[in-house]
């Protein structure tokens, strides 16, 4: 057991990858030799040479388009886009080529890669360098799209992805990088489509992702200390697969939904969680789900507009209290 | 000394050592180029019989390049094709059945009728891919080239694309990253002189829209005249050997001109008078079947290659006729690797 950033799970998480496949490279802008902007793949180079982590011009078709081409002859690449909001100019490989290859070819093309990109807001970079894009991932069939919130996860989760035998997005948040929490030693495998009920409660259920979900846990607990209110807090983590039966199972037990997102509101990832619990369990809810989101606008840069824009603790307990007072 | 007549020429020709390409290469040159023709030939008749339906982008007299350096790869070489790509596919050795079936949308075709015209695609042929988004495929082309460098297999990836393609970002991109990388990677352009309906000269700043390229990516500028399929075997076979040899990518220019409009739904009334006529008269079977003549081959030969052709043909046609749609049950298979379409337990 040690206790690691989740920065640092993403460097052990890719390394526990290439050790066991010699299949597994690596590639990106500044991932190699200098160990990542964000720091997040420093010692892979070292460790793993320079045929295996490669570093790449700044070019995000090349890296996303090689990345392709590797993975349906046989390699099991991992890139990197150095920022999510990068993916607006190579997305034609995420949203035409990684996911309808299989398809087309009546599955004869495979395309076992993963991209793995930082994600989300809190940095102050402004709205081109901050953004959380997991549903222009979450939209398209064919992808698979998770987006870890612990160190743990972040290594479990890399290994799924890269074990698995179709393209996965795998957004990590730039913010949750200087976070730690506890790791056990040895090999690390988790599954995909696979959500976590981390804090139990009865009064109601909430999902989120990445970095809403320490803020949602934060709520979590002022909600009991403030209110005696007692929710339920779910980390998705993965998107696609979905695993709706533990987010329709927590509603059955609490009967009220509440979903924290950190993208802006319109076609967020709870759009469609709340869309499956109206279908499949509108008779279980109390009252109408709740979407907790940015507010549908672009981010801005100085911190005290970015805070509040984001939903935090303060705001997602207000917003669960007031709701479940009716 | 006196002028030998023009037929010990021709024999003195035939036997020479220059004869780099060889009699059996020839003929399968020729059966290529006309096999090309007229499968492609009749996918435009079935189209016009609403058997063929979706788009379709056709070759026709484009035939030498697929010809060439279809005859030139070898297996386990990679190709990576555009929607422009009937041809292509071919050349490595995809019946023609498995390539109308696909047209006709049929449960023999190469994609059981998923992929369409567009997007033929047969693996064990090594033909990777058809690619409808301009430019997406070259450095996917870089990323197979570079599992080849990788594992340290001698295969080549090559990349099929038009004059238009030169324009968009991903074609710089690729170039860049296959030197840097030095990757085993052939850039071929199909430079038939238009990208839609517009002139390529219109739009671009140089006159020769790949070669001119070249240099800014430390590349040789190379154009060939692609309606010569020996041209463009030699080509090809140079540029494998430098890639084969760990040198890294070329990027060859053809031109080319292609007989029929963009698309089918092309009647190409933007073309100047007299320009598809004078490109006829270079049409690359006729100059081919000069070739065969000129090197001693018989009428009979050729003729007997033409029918044989036209038998494969006529057999995949009526093959395709008879085979049934697709079952519908493929409507949602193989959108993920467990062969189905699940996002959700
Ligand atoms: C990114 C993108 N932009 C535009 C198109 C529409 N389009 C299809 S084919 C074509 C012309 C391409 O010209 P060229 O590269 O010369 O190839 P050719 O069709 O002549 O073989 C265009 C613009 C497309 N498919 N993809
Ligand atoms: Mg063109």
């Amino acid at each position: 057991m040690a206790e690691l950033t989740y920065r640092d799970a993403v460097a052990r998480g890719i390394a526990q990858e290439m050790e066991r496949d010699n299949d597994v490279v690596f590639l990106g802008e500044d991932i190699g030799k200098a160990g990542g902007v964000f720091k997040a793949t420093v010692g892979l180079y070292e460790k793993f040479g320079p045929l295996r982590v490669r570093d790449t011009p700044i070019s995000e078709q090349a890296i996303l388009g090689a990345a392709m081409g590797a993975a349906m002859t046989g390699l099991k690449p991992i890139a990197e886009i150095m920022f999510s909001d990068f993916f607006a100019v190579c997305f034609d490989y995420i949203a035409n080529e990684f996911p309808k290859s299989r398809y087309m070819t009546n599955g004869q093309v495979k395309c076992p890669l993963v991209v793995r990109t930082g994600n989300g807001a809190g940095s102050r970079f402004g709205a081109q360098h901050s953004q959380s894009i997991e549903n222009w991932a979450m939209m398209i069939p064919g992808l698979k799209v998770v987006a870890p919130s612990t160190p743990l996860d972040v290594i479990g989760l890399m290994a799924a992805a890269v074990r698995d035998p179709d393209p996965v997005i795998f957004f990590e948040h730039k913010s949750l990088y200087a976070t730690k929490g506890e790791v056990p030693d040895g090999e690390i495998v988790d599954t995909l489509g696979t959500a976590k009920i981390v804090r139990p409660g009865k009064d109601a259920t909430i999902l989120a992702l990445a970095l809403m979900v320490p803020r949602a846990l934060e709520a979590a607990e002022r909600l009991k200390a403030e209110h005696g209110i007692d929710v339920e807090v779910i980390d998705l983590r993965s998107l696609v697969p979905l695993d709706t039966q533990t987010v329709l199972a927590s509603v059955a037990r609490t009967h009220r939904l509440f979903t924290v997102e950190e993208n802006p509101r319109l076609c967020g990832w709870g759009a469609e969680l709340v869309s499956i619990v109206a279908d499949e369990a509108f008779y279980d809810l109390d009252g109408p789900p709740v979407r907790i989101t940015t507010p549908h606008i672009p981010l801005p840069a100085a911190d005290i507009l970015e805070d509040l824009a984001l939903p935090n603790a303060e705001r997602i307990a207000d917003r669960v209290r007031r709701s479940l007072e009716g | 000394m006196a002028r030998k007549p023009a037929a010990m020429d021709d024999a003195a020709q035939r036997n020479s050592p220059n004869d780099d390409i060889g009699e059996a290469l020839r003929l399968k040159l020729y059966r290529m180029q006309v096999e090309l023709r007229e499968a492609e030939q009749r996918a435009f008749d079935l189209f016009l019989q609403n058997l063929v339906k979706g788009t379709s982008h056709l070759s026709l007299g484009q035939e030498a390049i697929a010809a060439g350096f279809g005859v030139a790869m070898k297996p386990g070489d990679l190709s990576f094709c555009t929607y422009r790509g009937h041809a292509h596919t071919l050349a490595r050795g995809v019946p023609v059945e498995k390539v109308l079936g696909e047209l006709m949308q049929r449960d023999n075709g190469l994609m059981r009728g998923k992929g369409g015209s567009m997007h033929l695609t047969s693996v064990e042929h090594g033909v990777m891919g058809s690619y409808a988004i301009i430019g997406a495929h070259l450095p996917i082309a870089c990323g197979a080239a570079w599992r080849a460098q990788y594992k340290g297999d001698k295969d080549v990836s090559v990349c099929f694309f038009g004059d238009g393609t030169t324009n968009i970002g991903a074609f710089h991109e690729a170039l860049n990253f296959a030197v840097v990388w030095k990757l085993p990677v052939v850039f071929v352009c199909e430079n038939n002189l238009y990208m839609e309906y517009t002139p390529i000269g219109d739009v671009t700043a140089v006159e020769h829209p790949a070669a001119d390229r070249a240099s800014a990516y430390g590349l040789p500028r190379i154009v060939i005249d692609g309606n010569d399929a020996d041209e463009v075997y030699r080509a090809a076979m140079k540029a494998f050997e430098i890639a084969r040899a760990g040198n890294g990518p070329s990027l060859i220019e053809c031109m080319t001109y292609r007989h029929s409009g963009h698309s089918r739904a092309d009647p190409a009334k933007y073309r100047p008078e007299g320009e598809l006529e004078k490109w006829k008269e270079r049409d690359p079977i006729k100059i081919y079947r000069e070739r065969l003549k000129q090197f001693g081959v018989g009428d009979d030969v050729i003729e007997k290659i033409n029918a044989e052709v036209m038998q494969v043909v006529n057999d995949a046609t009526e093959a395709c006729k008879a085979a049934p749609m697709p079952s519908l049950d493929i409507l949602t298979t193989d959108v993920y690797a467990d062969g189905g379409w699940a996002w959700r337990n």
